[in-house]
Protein backbone atom coordinates (compact mmCIF):
# COMPACT_ATOMS: atom_id res chain seq x y z
CA UNK A 1 0.00 0.00 0.00
CA UNK A 2 2.17 2.79 -1.27
CA UNK A 3 -0.62 5.31 -0.73
CA UNK A 4 -0.95 4.73 2.95
CA UNK A 5 2.79 4.79 3.40
CA UNK A 6 3.20 8.12 1.68
CA UNK A 7 0.57 9.57 3.98
CA UNK A 8 2.17 8.24 7.11
CA UNK A 9 5.41 9.91 6.12
CA UNK A 10 3.71 13.24 5.66
CA UNK A 11 1.84 12.76 8.90
CA UNK A 12 5.08 12.45 10.81
CA UNK A 13 6.41 15.68 9.43
CA UNK A 14 3.36 17.89 9.77
CA UNK A 15 1.93 17.74 13.24
CA UNK A 16 -1.40 19.42 12.44
CA UNK A 17 -2.12 16.64 9.97
CA UNK A 18 -1.85 14.10 12.74
CA UNK A 19 -5.54 13.26 12.31
CA UNK A 20 -4.46 11.18 9.35
CA UNK A 21 -3.38 8.59 11.83
CA UNK A 22 -6.97 8.24 13.00
CA UNK A 23 -9.07 5.27 12.03
CA UNK A 24 -9.91 5.25 8.34
CA UNK A 25 -13.49 6.18 7.45
CA UNK A 26 -13.48 3.98 4.39
CA UNK A 27 -11.15 1.11 3.86
CA UNK A 28 -11.08 -0.57 0.46
CA UNK A 29 -9.33 -3.88 0.00
CA UNK A 30 -8.76 -5.57 -3.34
CA UNK A 31 -11.96 -4.47 -5.03
CA UNK A 32 -12.40 -5.88 -8.51
CA UNK A 33 -15.28 -5.79 -10.96
CA UNK A 34 -15.41 -7.18 -14.45
CA UNK A 35 -18.11 -7.08 -17.07
CA UNK A 36 -18.37 -10.44 -18.84
CA UNK A 37 -14.64 -10.98 -18.61
CA UNK A 38 -13.75 -7.40 -19.49
CA UNK A 39 -11.97 -5.67 -16.65
CA UNK A 40 -13.91 -2.81 -15.06
CA UNK A 41 -11.52 -2.24 -12.23
CA UNK A 42 -9.00 -4.59 -10.69
CA UNK A 43 -7.48 -4.93 -7.26
CA UNK A 44 -8.06 -1.46 -5.93
CA UNK A 45 -7.07 -0.87 -2.31
CA UNK A 46 -6.89 2.35 -0.33
CA UNK A 47 -7.86 3.99 2.95
CA UNK A 48 -9.79 7.21 3.19
CA UNK A 49 -9.51 9.15 6.44
CA UNK A 50 -12.09 11.50 7.96
CA UNK A 51 -11.96 14.95 6.41
CA UNK A 52 -9.91 13.81 3.46
CA UNK A 53 -10.75 14.35 -0.20
CA UNK A 54 -9.47 11.86 -2.69
CA UNK A 55 -9.48 12.36 -6.44
CA UNK A 56 -9.64 9.55 -8.95
CA UNK A 57 -8.47 10.56 -12.42
CA UNK A 58 -8.03 8.68 -15.64
CA UNK A 59 -9.25 8.66 -19.20
CA UNK A 60 -12.69 7.47 -20.30
CA UNK A 61 -13.07 3.75 -19.79
CA UNK A 62 -10.30 3.55 -17.22
CA UNK A 63 -12.70 2.13 -14.64
CA UNK A 64 -13.02 5.13 -12.36
CA UNK A 65 -16.82 5.30 -12.53
CA UNK A 66 -17.07 1.53 -12.07
CA UNK A 67 -14.95 1.83 -8.95
CA UNK A 68 -17.05 4.71 -7.61
CA UNK A 69 -20.29 2.82 -8.21
CA UNK A 70 -18.88 -0.23 -6.45
CA UNK A 71 -17.88 1.88 -3.47
CA UNK A 72 -21.28 3.59 -3.31
CA UNK A 73 -23.10 0.27 -3.47
CA UNK A 74 -24.67 0.83 -6.89
CA UNK A 75 -22.69 -2.10 -8.29
CA UNK A 76 -21.67 -5.29 -6.55
CA UNK A 77 -17.94 -5.92 -6.86
CA UNK A 78 -16.80 -9.41 -7.84
CA UNK A 79 -14.11 -9.48 -5.19
CA UNK A 80 -12.81 -7.39 -2.34
CA UNK A 81 -13.98 -5.69 0.81
CA UNK A 82 -15.35 -2.22 1.36
CA UNK A 83 -15.27 -1.34 5.06
CA UNK A 84 -17.08 1.76 6.25
CA UNK A 85 -16.87 3.22 9.73
CA UNK A 86 -20.54 3.95 10.36
CA UNK A 87 -21.73 6.06 13.29
CA UNK A 88 -23.86 3.24 14.59
CA UNK A 89 -21.97 0.05 13.94
CA UNK A 90 -18.28 0.91 13.64
CA UNK A 91 -16.12 -0.46 10.83
CA UNK A 92 -18.29 -2.82 8.80
CA UNK A 93 -18.19 -4.46 5.40
CA UNK A 94 -20.87 -2.76 3.33
CA UNK A 95 -21.17 -5.88 1.19
CA UNK A 96 -22.19 -7.95 4.19
CA UNK A 97 -24.85 -5.46 5.29
CA UNK A 98 -28.49 -6.16 4.59
CA UNK A 99 -30.11 -4.07 1.90
CA UNK A 100 -32.17 -1.94 4.31
CA UNK A 101 -29.02 -1.10 6.27
CA UNK A 102 -27.13 -0.20 3.11
CA UNK A 103 -29.97 1.97 1.84
CA UNK A 104 -30.19 3.67 5.22
CA UNK A 105 -26.48 4.36 5.07
CA UNK A 106 -26.87 5.72 1.55
CA UNK A 107 -29.37 8.33 2.68
CA UNK A 108 -27.82 9.31 5.98
CA UNK A 109 -24.05 8.96 6.06
CA UNK A 110 -23.36 8.88 2.34
CA UNK A 111 -24.14 11.22 -0.47
CA UNK A 112 -23.83 10.73 -4.20
CA UNK A 113 -23.49 13.66 -6.58
CA UNK A 114 -24.19 12.61 -10.15
CA UNK A 115 -22.54 14.14 -13.17
CA UNK A 116 -25.91 14.95 -14.65
CA UNK A 117 -28.07 16.72 -12.06
CA UNK A 118 -31.13 15.21 -13.73
CA UNK A 119 -30.04 11.81 -12.42
CA UNK A 120 -29.79 13.06 -8.87
CA UNK A 121 -32.79 15.39 -8.67
CA UNK A 122 -36.52 14.90 -8.88
CA UNK A 123 -37.29 17.22 -11.76
CA UNK A 124 -41.01 17.35 -11.04
CA UNK A 125 -40.57 18.39 -7.41
CA UNK A 126 -39.72 21.90 -6.20
CA UNK A 127 -36.22 22.81 -5.01
CA UNK A 128 -37.43 22.79 -1.40
CA UNK A 129 -38.99 19.36 -1.82
CA UNK A 130 -35.79 18.07 -3.36
CA UNK A 131 -33.72 19.25 -0.43
CA UNK A 132 -36.32 18.10 2.08
CA UNK A 133 -36.66 14.59 0.68
CA UNK A 134 -33.72 13.13 2.57
CA UNK A 135 -34.92 14.75 5.78
CA UNK A 136 -38.38 13.26 5.32
CA UNK A 137 -36.81 9.92 4.42
CA UNK A 138 -35.17 9.79 7.84
CA UNK A 139 -38.36 10.74 9.63
CA UNK A 140 -38.70 14.55 9.70
CA UNK A 141 -42.42 15.31 9.94
CA UNK A 142 -42.51 19.03 10.73
CA UNK A 143 -43.17 21.09 7.62
CA UNK A 144 -41.89 24.37 9.05
CA UNK A 145 -38.57 22.91 10.14
CA UNK A 146 -38.08 20.97 6.89
CA UNK A 147 -38.71 24.12 4.92
CA UNK A 148 -36.42 26.21 7.10
CA UNK A 149 -33.53 23.82 6.64
CA UNK A 150 -34.25 23.63 2.90
CA UNK A 151 -34.01 27.43 2.66
CA UNK A 152 -30.90 27.41 4.82
CA UNK A 153 -29.27 24.89 2.50
CA UNK A 154 -30.29 26.74 -0.64
CA UNK A 155 -28.63 29.79 0.86
CA UNK A 156 -25.47 27.82 1.57
CA UNK A 157 -25.23 26.76 -2.06
CA UNK A 158 -25.96 30.32 -3.20
CA UNK A 159 -29.49 29.81 -4.47
CA UNK A 160 -31.84 32.67 -3.55
CA UNK A 161 -34.51 31.77 -1.00
CA UNK A 162 -37.29 32.94 -3.33
CA UNK A 163 -36.46 30.07 -5.70
CA UNK A 164 -37.40 27.49 -3.07
CA UNK A 165 -40.72 26.67 -4.72
CA UNK A 166 -39.39 26.59 -8.29
CA UNK A 167 -38.79 23.31 -10.00
CA UNK A 168 -35.24 22.34 -10.95
CA UNK A 169 -36.25 22.43 -14.61
CA UNK A 170 -36.43 26.22 -14.26
CA UNK A 171 -32.82 26.32 -13.01
CA UNK A 172 -29.61 26.72 -14.99
CA UNK A 173 -27.18 23.80 -15.19
CA UNK A 174 -24.91 25.25 -12.51
CA UNK A 175 -27.83 25.91 -10.18
CA UNK A 176 -29.14 22.38 -10.71
CA UNK A 177 -25.74 21.00 -9.74
CA UNK A 178 -25.64 23.19 -6.62
CA UNK A 179 -29.15 22.10 -5.76
CA UNK A 180 -28.09 18.50 -6.08
CA UNK A 181 -25.24 19.15 -3.67
CA UNK A 182 -27.59 20.82 -1.18
CA UNK A 183 -30.01 17.92 -1.43
CA UNK A 184 -27.22 15.50 -0.67
CA UNK A 185 -25.61 17.36 2.19
CA UNK A 186 -28.75 18.28 4.14
CA UNK A 187 -28.64 15.18 6.32
CA UNK A 188 -25.01 15.84 7.25
CA UNK A 189 -23.34 12.89 5.54
CA UNK A 190 -19.76 11.98 6.30
CA UNK A 191 -18.75 10.62 2.92
CA UNK A 192 -19.62 12.16 -0.43
CA UNK A 193 -19.16 10.39 -3.74
CA UNK A 194 -18.90 12.75 -6.68
CA UNK A 195 -18.97 11.59 -10.27
CA UNK A 196 -17.64 14.36 -12.54
CA UNK A 197 -19.35 17.08 -10.49
CA UNK A 198 -18.29 19.82 -12.90
CA UNK A 199 -18.87 17.96 -16.15
CA UNK A 200 -20.98 19.89 -18.63
CA UNK A 201 -20.61 23.24 -16.87
CA UNK A 202 -18.81 26.21 -18.38
CA UNK A 203 -15.54 27.22 -16.78
CA UNK A 204 -16.69 30.22 -14.76
CA UNK A 205 -19.58 28.19 -13.32
CA UNK A 206 -17.14 25.34 -12.68
CA UNK A 207 -14.90 27.66 -10.72
CA UNK A 208 -17.78 28.85 -8.52
CA UNK A 209 -18.96 25.30 -7.93
CA UNK A 210 -15.48 24.14 -6.98
CA UNK A 211 -15.14 27.07 -4.61
CA UNK A 212 -18.42 26.15 -3.03
CA UNK A 213 -17.64 22.45 -2.71
CA UNK A 214 -14.22 23.22 -1.27
CA UNK A 215 -15.79 25.51 1.32
CA UNK A 216 -18.44 22.95 2.30
CA UNK A 217 -15.94 20.12 2.54
CA UNK A 218 -13.71 22.15 4.85
CA UNK A 219 -16.58 23.57 6.90
CA UNK A 220 -18.38 20.26 7.42
CA UNK A 221 -15.26 18.13 7.69
CA UNK A 222 -16.52 15.90 4.90
CA UNK A 223 -14.63 13.10 3.32
CA UNK A 224 -15.11 12.86 -0.38
CA UNK A 225 -14.16 10.73 -3.34
CA UNK A 226 -14.18 12.77 -6.53
CA UNK A 227 -14.05 11.06 -9.89
CA UNK A 228 -13.07 13.34 -12.73
CA UNK A 229 -10.99 13.56 -15.86
CA UNK A 230 -10.30 17.21 -15.17
CA UNK A 231 -6.93 17.62 -13.49
CA UNK A 232 -7.75 21.18 -12.45
CA UNK A 233 -10.63 19.89 -10.37
CA UNK A 234 -8.46 17.52 -8.38
CA UNK A 235 -5.74 20.11 -8.03
CA UNK A 236 -8.26 22.39 -6.29
CA UNK A 237 -10.27 19.84 -4.34
CA UNK A 238 -8.30 16.72 -3.62
CA UNK A 239 -5.73 16.07 -0.93
CA UNK A 240 -4.77 12.81 -2.49
CA UNK A 241 -4.92 11.38 -5.96
CA UNK A 242 -5.24 8.01 -7.63
CA UNK A 243 -4.53 7.66 -11.34
CA UNK A 244 -6.30 4.82 -13.11
CA UNK A 245 -5.72 3.22 -16.47
CA UNK A 246 -7.37 0.07 -17.87
CA UNK A 247 -8.94 -0.69 -14.52
CA UNK A 248 -5.67 -0.55 -12.58
CA UNK A 249 -4.44 2.06 -10.17
CA UNK A 250 -1.12 2.98 -11.70
CA UNK A 251 -0.09 5.82 -9.42
CA UNK A 252 -1.24 7.22 -6.10
CA UNK A 253 -0.05 9.89 -3.75
CA UNK A 254 -0.51 13.47 -2.64
CA UNK A 255 -2.17 15.52 -5.36
CA UNK A 256 0.60 18.04 -5.78
CA UNK A 257 3.22 15.33 -5.68
CA UNK A 258 1.53 13.30 -8.41
CA UNK A 259 0.74 16.25 -10.63
CA UNK A 260 4.09 18.02 -10.25
CA UNK A 261 6.29 14.97 -10.33
CA UNK A 262 4.48 12.21 -12.17
CA UNK A 263 6.36 8.90 -12.13
CA UNK A 264 4.36 6.63 -14.38
CA UNK A 265 4.54 7.16 -18.12
CA UNK A 266 0.77 7.43 -18.44
CA UNK A 267 0.55 10.03 -15.66
CA UNK A 268 3.26 12.02 -17.37
CA UNK A 269 1.25 11.89 -20.58
CA UNK A 270 -1.92 12.90 -18.75
CA UNK A 271 -0.30 15.86 -17.03
CA UNK A 272 1.40 17.05 -20.18
CA UNK A 273 -1.81 16.75 -22.17
CA UNK A 274 -3.48 19.58 -20.28
CA UNK A 275 -3.79 22.61 -22.51
CA UNK A 276 -2.08 25.69 -21.19
CA UNK A 277 -3.91 28.91 -21.80
CA UNK B 1 -83.01 -22.34 -20.37
CA UNK B 2 -82.94 -18.59 -20.35
CA UNK B 3 -79.82 -16.73 -21.27
CA UNK B 4 -78.98 -15.79 -17.71
CA UNK B 5 -79.06 -19.45 -16.62
CA UNK B 6 -76.01 -20.08 -18.71
CA UNK B 7 -73.78 -17.96 -16.49
CA UNK B 8 -72.01 -19.51 -13.56
CA UNK B 9 -73.15 -17.88 -10.31
CA UNK B 10 -71.84 -14.28 -10.33
CA UNK B 11 -70.36 -14.60 -13.84
CA UNK B 12 -66.84 -15.79 -12.93
CA UNK B 13 -65.97 -19.49 -13.06
CA UNK B 14 -65.28 -21.22 -9.77
CA UNK B 15 -61.52 -21.55 -10.34
CA UNK B 16 -61.20 -17.82 -10.88
CA UNK B 17 -63.23 -17.07 -7.77
CA UNK B 18 -61.04 -19.44 -5.84
CA UNK B 19 -57.93 -17.64 -7.06
CA UNK B 20 -59.42 -14.27 -6.10
CA UNK B 21 -60.46 -15.53 -2.68
CA UNK B 22 -56.94 -16.72 -2.01
CA UNK B 23 -55.67 -13.24 -2.90
CA UNK B 24 -58.33 -11.73 -0.64
CA UNK B 25 -57.29 -13.90 2.29
CA UNK B 26 -53.68 -12.94 1.82
CA UNK B 27 -54.66 -9.29 1.56
CA UNK B 28 -56.61 -9.51 4.81
CA UNK B 29 -53.70 -11.24 6.50
CA UNK B 30 -51.29 -8.46 5.48
CA UNK B 31 -53.37 -5.28 5.82
CA UNK B 32 -52.61 -2.68 3.16
CA UNK B 33 -50.28 -4.93 1.18
CA UNK B 34 -51.01 -5.09 -2.55
CA UNK B 35 -51.48 -8.71 -3.56
CA UNK B 36 -51.08 -9.42 -7.28
CA UNK B 37 -53.86 -11.49 -8.83
CA UNK B 38 -54.67 -12.74 -12.33
CA UNK B 39 -57.33 -10.20 -13.20
CA UNK B 40 -59.81 -11.44 -15.82
CA UNK B 41 -61.37 -9.67 -18.74
CA UNK B 42 -64.78 -8.49 -17.62
CA UNK B 43 -67.67 -7.47 -19.87
CA UNK B 44 -67.03 -3.82 -19.15
CA UNK B 45 -64.15 -1.45 -19.92
CA UNK B 46 -61.20 -0.93 -17.59
CA UNK B 47 -61.87 2.04 -15.39
CA UNK B 48 -65.51 1.03 -14.87
CA UNK B 49 -64.85 -1.12 -11.86
CA UNK B 50 -63.51 -4.38 -13.29
CA UNK B 51 -61.44 -4.95 -10.14
CA UNK B 52 -64.33 -4.23 -7.80
CA UNK B 53 -66.69 -6.43 -9.81
CA UNK B 54 -64.29 -9.38 -9.64
CA UNK B 55 -63.91 -8.98 -5.88
CA UNK B 56 -67.68 -8.69 -5.45
CA UNK B 57 -68.22 -11.77 -7.61
CA UNK B 58 -65.76 -13.72 -5.46
CA UNK B 59 -67.40 -12.78 -2.14
CA UNK B 60 -71.07 -12.90 -3.16
CA UNK B 61 -73.27 -15.75 -1.97
CA UNK B 62 -76.86 -16.35 -3.14
CA UNK B 63 -78.13 -15.06 0.24
CA UNK B 64 -76.35 -11.72 -0.04
CA UNK B 65 -78.06 -8.42 -0.56
CA UNK B 66 -76.04 -6.15 -2.83
CA UNK B 67 -75.83 -2.37 -2.95
CA UNK B 68 -73.80 -0.56 -5.59
CA UNK B 69 -72.93 3.11 -5.35
CA UNK B 70 -71.09 5.45 -7.65
CA UNK B 71 -69.85 8.64 -5.97
CA UNK B 72 -72.42 7.98 -3.26
CA UNK B 73 -75.37 7.66 -5.62
CA UNK B 74 -77.36 4.50 -6.28
CA UNK B 75 -78.84 5.73 -9.54
CA UNK B 76 -75.88 6.74 -11.72
CA UNK B 77 -74.75 4.83 -14.81
CA UNK B 78 -71.89 2.89 -13.27
CA UNK B 79 -73.92 1.83 -10.23
CA UNK B 80 -76.98 0.89 -12.25
CA UNK B 81 -75.07 -1.21 -14.78
CA UNK B 82 -73.06 -3.10 -12.15
CA UNK B 83 -76.20 -3.73 -10.09
CA UNK B 84 -77.97 -5.05 -13.19
CA UNK B 85 -74.97 -7.19 -14.01
CA UNK B 86 -75.21 -9.01 -10.68
CA UNK B 87 -79.01 -9.16 -10.78
CA UNK B 88 -78.62 -10.99 -14.06
CA UNK B 89 -75.62 -13.22 -13.39
CA UNK B 90 -76.03 -13.93 -9.65
CA UNK B 91 -79.71 -13.17 -9.18
CA UNK B 92 -78.97 -11.79 -5.76
CA UNK B 93 -81.27 -9.34 -4.07
CA UNK B 94 -80.26 -5.72 -4.48
CA UNK B 95 -81.04 -2.75 -2.33
CA UNK B 96 -80.44 0.95 -2.09
CA UNK B 97 -80.39 0.98 1.69
CA UNK B 98 -76.98 0.88 3.33
CA UNK B 99 -78.17 -0.87 6.49
CA UNK B 100 -79.86 -3.69 4.59
CA UNK B 101 -76.93 -4.50 2.33
CA UNK B 102 -74.44 -7.23 3.13
CA UNK B 103 -72.09 -6.44 0.24
CA UNK B 104 -71.62 -2.87 -0.94
CA UNK B 105 -69.57 -2.16 -4.03
CA UNK B 106 -68.52 1.46 -4.12
CA UNK B 107 -66.85 3.85 -6.45
CA UNK B 108 -65.15 6.75 -4.64
CA UNK B 109 -67.30 7.02 -1.49
CA UNK B 110 -67.92 5.40 1.88
CA UNK B 111 -71.61 5.51 2.87
CA UNK B 112 -72.49 8.04 5.59
CA UNK B 113 -74.35 5.41 7.61
CA UNK B 114 -71.71 3.60 9.75
CA UNK B 115 -71.18 0.04 8.54
CA UNK B 116 -71.38 -2.87 10.92
CA UNK B 117 -69.93 -6.32 11.36
CA UNK B 118 -71.11 -8.72 8.70
CA UNK B 119 -70.95 -6.13 5.96
CA UNK B 120 -68.33 -6.04 3.21
CA UNK B 121 -67.35 -2.84 1.44
CA UNK B 122 -65.75 -3.41 -1.98
CA UNK B 123 -63.85 -0.48 -3.51
CA UNK B 124 -63.10 0.06 -7.18
CA UNK B 125 -59.50 1.17 -7.48
CA UNK B 126 -57.99 2.81 -10.57
CA UNK B 127 -54.36 3.07 -9.37
CA UNK B 128 -53.47 0.98 -6.32
CA UNK B 129 -49.91 2.25 -5.92
CA UNK B 130 -49.82 5.39 -3.73
CA UNK B 131 -46.21 6.10 -4.74
CA UNK B 132 -46.85 5.75 -8.46
CA UNK B 133 -46.72 9.39 -9.51
CA UNK B 134 -43.60 9.99 -7.46
CA UNK B 135 -41.70 6.88 -8.46
CA UNK B 136 -42.58 5.38 -11.84
CA UNK B 137 -40.62 2.12 -11.44
CA UNK B 138 -42.67 -0.76 -10.06
CA UNK B 139 -39.51 -2.59 -8.97
CA UNK B 140 -38.52 0.44 -6.92
CA UNK B 141 -41.95 1.05 -5.34
CA UNK B 142 -42.15 -2.59 -4.27
CA UNK B 143 -38.76 -2.25 -2.64
CA UNK B 144 -39.89 0.94 -0.92
CA UNK B 145 -42.95 -0.85 0.51
CA UNK B 146 -40.83 -3.79 1.58
CA UNK B 147 -38.30 -1.59 3.36
CA UNK B 148 -40.90 0.88 4.67
CA UNK B 149 -39.23 3.79 2.89
CA UNK B 150 -42.13 6.17 2.81
CA UNK B 151 -40.33 9.52 2.92
CA UNK B 152 -41.34 10.16 -0.66
CA UNK B 153 -45.02 10.19 0.26
CA UNK B 154 -44.35 13.18 2.48
CA UNK B 155 -42.53 14.91 -0.38
CA UNK B 156 -45.87 14.95 -2.18
CA UNK B 157 -47.59 16.48 0.86
CA UNK B 158 -44.71 18.95 1.22
CA UNK B 159 -45.23 20.02 -2.38
CA UNK B 160 -48.91 20.56 -1.68
CA UNK B 161 -48.24 22.86 1.24
CA UNK B 162 -45.46 24.70 -0.58
CA UNK B 163 -47.73 25.38 -3.54
CA UNK B 164 -51.14 25.82 -1.94
CA UNK B 165 -50.43 26.70 1.68
CA UNK B 166 -52.15 23.55 2.90
CA UNK B 167 -52.34 19.87 2.03
CA UNK B 168 -54.45 20.27 -1.10
CA UNK B 169 -54.80 16.55 -1.80
CA UNK B 170 -58.56 16.20 -1.44
CA UNK B 171 -59.10 12.62 -2.59
CA UNK B 172 -57.03 9.41 -2.72
CA UNK B 173 -55.36 10.75 0.40
CA UNK B 174 -52.62 8.30 1.44
CA UNK B 175 -53.10 6.33 4.64
CA UNK B 176 -50.91 4.05 6.73
CA UNK B 177 -52.61 0.81 7.72
CA UNK B 178 -51.81 -0.81 11.07
CA UNK B 179 -48.62 1.25 11.26
CA UNK B 180 -47.03 -0.61 8.38
CA UNK B 181 -48.12 -0.28 4.76
CA UNK B 182 -48.91 3.02 3.09
CA UNK B 183 -52.04 2.52 1.03
CA UNK B 184 -54.06 4.40 -1.55
CA UNK B 185 -57.65 4.38 -0.24
CA UNK B 186 -58.91 4.70 -3.85
CA UNK B 187 -60.19 8.13 -4.87
CA UNK B 188 -62.54 8.61 -1.92
CA UNK B 189 -62.67 12.19 -0.60
CA UNK B 190 -60.36 12.67 2.37
CA UNK B 191 -63.53 13.42 4.34
CA UNK B 192 -64.11 9.65 4.29
CA UNK B 193 -60.63 8.69 5.51
CA UNK B 194 -61.51 8.65 9.25
CA UNK B 195 -64.41 6.31 8.48
CA UNK B 196 -61.98 3.63 7.31
CA UNK B 197 -61.51 2.51 10.89
CA UNK B 198 -64.76 0.55 10.78
CA UNK B 199 -66.43 -2.69 11.77
CA UNK B 200 -66.95 -3.90 8.20
CA UNK B 201 -64.42 -5.66 5.99
CA UNK B 202 -62.95 -3.39 3.32
CA UNK B 203 -61.70 -4.98 0.11
CA UNK B 204 -60.01 -3.13 -2.74
CA UNK B 205 -59.84 -4.41 -6.30
CA UNK B 206 -57.81 -2.90 -9.14
CA UNK B 207 -58.64 -4.78 -12.35
CA UNK B 208 -56.30 -3.19 -14.83
CA UNK B 209 -53.40 -3.05 -12.37
CA UNK B 210 -54.16 -6.60 -11.16
CA UNK B 211 -53.90 -5.85 -7.47
CA UNK B 212 -56.08 -6.67 -4.48
CA UNK B 213 -55.64 -5.22 -1.01
CA UNK B 214 -57.72 -5.08 2.12
CA UNK B 215 -58.31 -3.47 5.48
CA UNK B 216 -59.63 -5.91 8.10
CA UNK B 217 -62.32 -4.74 10.57
CA UNK B 218 -61.20 -2.41 13.36
CA UNK B 219 -57.77 -1.84 11.79
CA UNK B 220 -55.84 1.31 12.58
CA UNK B 221 -55.87 3.60 9.54
CA UNK B 222 -53.91 6.84 9.86
CA UNK B 223 -53.90 9.59 7.27
CA UNK B 224 -50.38 10.86 6.66
CA UNK B 225 -49.66 14.46 7.63
CA UNK B 226 -47.14 16.87 9.11
CA UNK B 227 -46.93 17.79 12.78
CA UNK B 228 -47.60 21.44 11.98
CA UNK B 229 -50.11 20.70 9.19
CA UNK B 230 -52.33 17.99 10.66
CA UNK B 231 -54.77 15.99 8.58
CA UNK B 232 -58.18 17.58 8.24
CA UNK B 233 -61.24 15.75 6.90
CA UNK B 234 -62.67 18.67 5.00
CA UNK B 235 -65.99 19.08 3.22
CA UNK B 236 -67.94 21.95 1.68
CA UNK B 237 -68.99 24.28 4.49
CA UNK B 238 -72.75 24.17 3.86
CA UNK B 239 -75.78 22.20 4.99
CA UNK B 240 -77.36 19.84 2.46
CA UNK B 241 -79.93 21.82 0.44
CA UNK B 242 -82.41 18.92 0.47
CA UNK B 243 -82.09 17.31 3.91
CA UNK B 244 -80.23 19.94 5.89
CA UNK B 245 -77.51 17.52 7.03
CA UNK B 246 -74.42 19.26 8.37
CA UNK B 247 -72.30 16.14 8.80
CA UNK B 248 -72.41 14.53 5.35
CA UNK B 249 -70.15 14.91 2.34
CA UNK B 250 -71.70 17.29 -0.20
CA UNK B 251 -71.71 17.53 -3.97
CA UNK B 252 -71.82 20.96 -5.52
CA UNK B 253 -74.45 21.16 -8.24
CA UNK B 254 -74.39 24.08 -10.66
CA UNK B 255 -77.99 25.21 -11.23
CA UNK B 256 -77.74 27.78 -14.00
CA UNK B 257 -75.16 29.89 -15.82
CA UNK B 258 -75.71 32.74 -13.40
CA UNK B 259 -73.74 31.46 -10.42
CA UNK B 260 -76.66 29.53 -8.95
CA UNK B 261 -75.57 26.41 -7.12
CA UNK B 262 -76.71 23.98 -4.49
CA UNK B 263 -74.94 21.60 -2.18
CA UNK B 264 -76.53 18.18 -1.72
CA UNK B 265 -75.51 14.99 0.03
CA UNK B 266 -73.49 12.80 -2.29
CA UNK B 267 -74.89 9.76 -0.43
CA UNK B 268 -78.39 9.58 -1.97
CA UNK B 269 -79.62 6.88 0.41
CA UNK B 270 -78.60 8.90 3.47
CA UNK B 271 -80.24 12.04 2.08
CA UNK B 272 -83.51 10.28 1.16
CA UNK B 273 -83.70 8.61 4.58
CA UNK B 274 -83.25 11.95 6.33
CA UNK B 275 -85.89 13.61 4.18
CA UNK B 276 -88.29 10.76 4.88
CA UNK B 277 -87.64 11.29 8.59
CA UNK B 278 -88.74 14.90 8.21
CA UNK B 279 -85.38 16.72 7.96
CA UNK B 280 -85.70 19.28 5.23
CA UNK B 281 -83.05 21.60 3.82
CA UNK B 282 -83.50 25.11 2.42
CA UNK B 283 -84.43 24.10 -1.12
CA UNK B 284 -86.52 21.07 -0.17
CA UNK B 285 -88.65 23.21 2.15
CA UNK B 286 -89.51 25.76 -0.55
CA UNK B 287 -90.50 22.92 -2.92
CA UNK B 288 -92.84 21.53 -0.27
CA UNK B 289 -94.50 24.92 0.25
CA UNK B 290 -95.14 25.29 -3.45
CA UNK B 291 -96.83 21.92 -3.54
CA UNK B 292 -99.03 22.80 -0.63
CA UNK B 293 -100.17 25.96 -2.34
Amino acid sequence: MSTARSFDEVGQEVSEKSWHRAKPLLSVRGVAKSYDGRVGCADVSFDLYPGEVMGIVGESGSGKSTLLNCLAGHLTPDRGEILFDSRAGGLRDTQAMSEPERRMLARTEWAFVHQNPRDGLRMGVSAGGNVGERLMAVGARHYGRIRASAIDWLDRVEIAADRVDDRPSAFSGGMQQRLQIARNLVTGPRLVFMDEPTGGLDVSVQARLLDLVRGLVREMGLSAIVVTHDLAVVRLLADRLMVMKSGQVIEAGLTDQVLDDPQHAYTQLLVSSVLQV
Amino acid sequence: MTQSDQYNFAYLDEQTKRMIRRALLKALAVPGYQVPFASREMPMPYGWGTGGVQVSAAVLTPEDRLKVIDQGADDTTNAVSIRKFFEKTARVETTGHTVEATVIQTRHRIPEEPLGEGQILVYQVPIPEPLRFLEPRETETRKMHALEEYGLMHVKLYEDIARHGEIATAYAYPVKVEGRYVMDPSPIPKFDNPKMEMAAIQLFGAGREQRIYAVPPYSRVESLDFEDHPFCASKADHPCALCGALDSYLDEVIMDDDGGRMFVCSDTDYCAARQAAGHLGAMAASDGQEERR
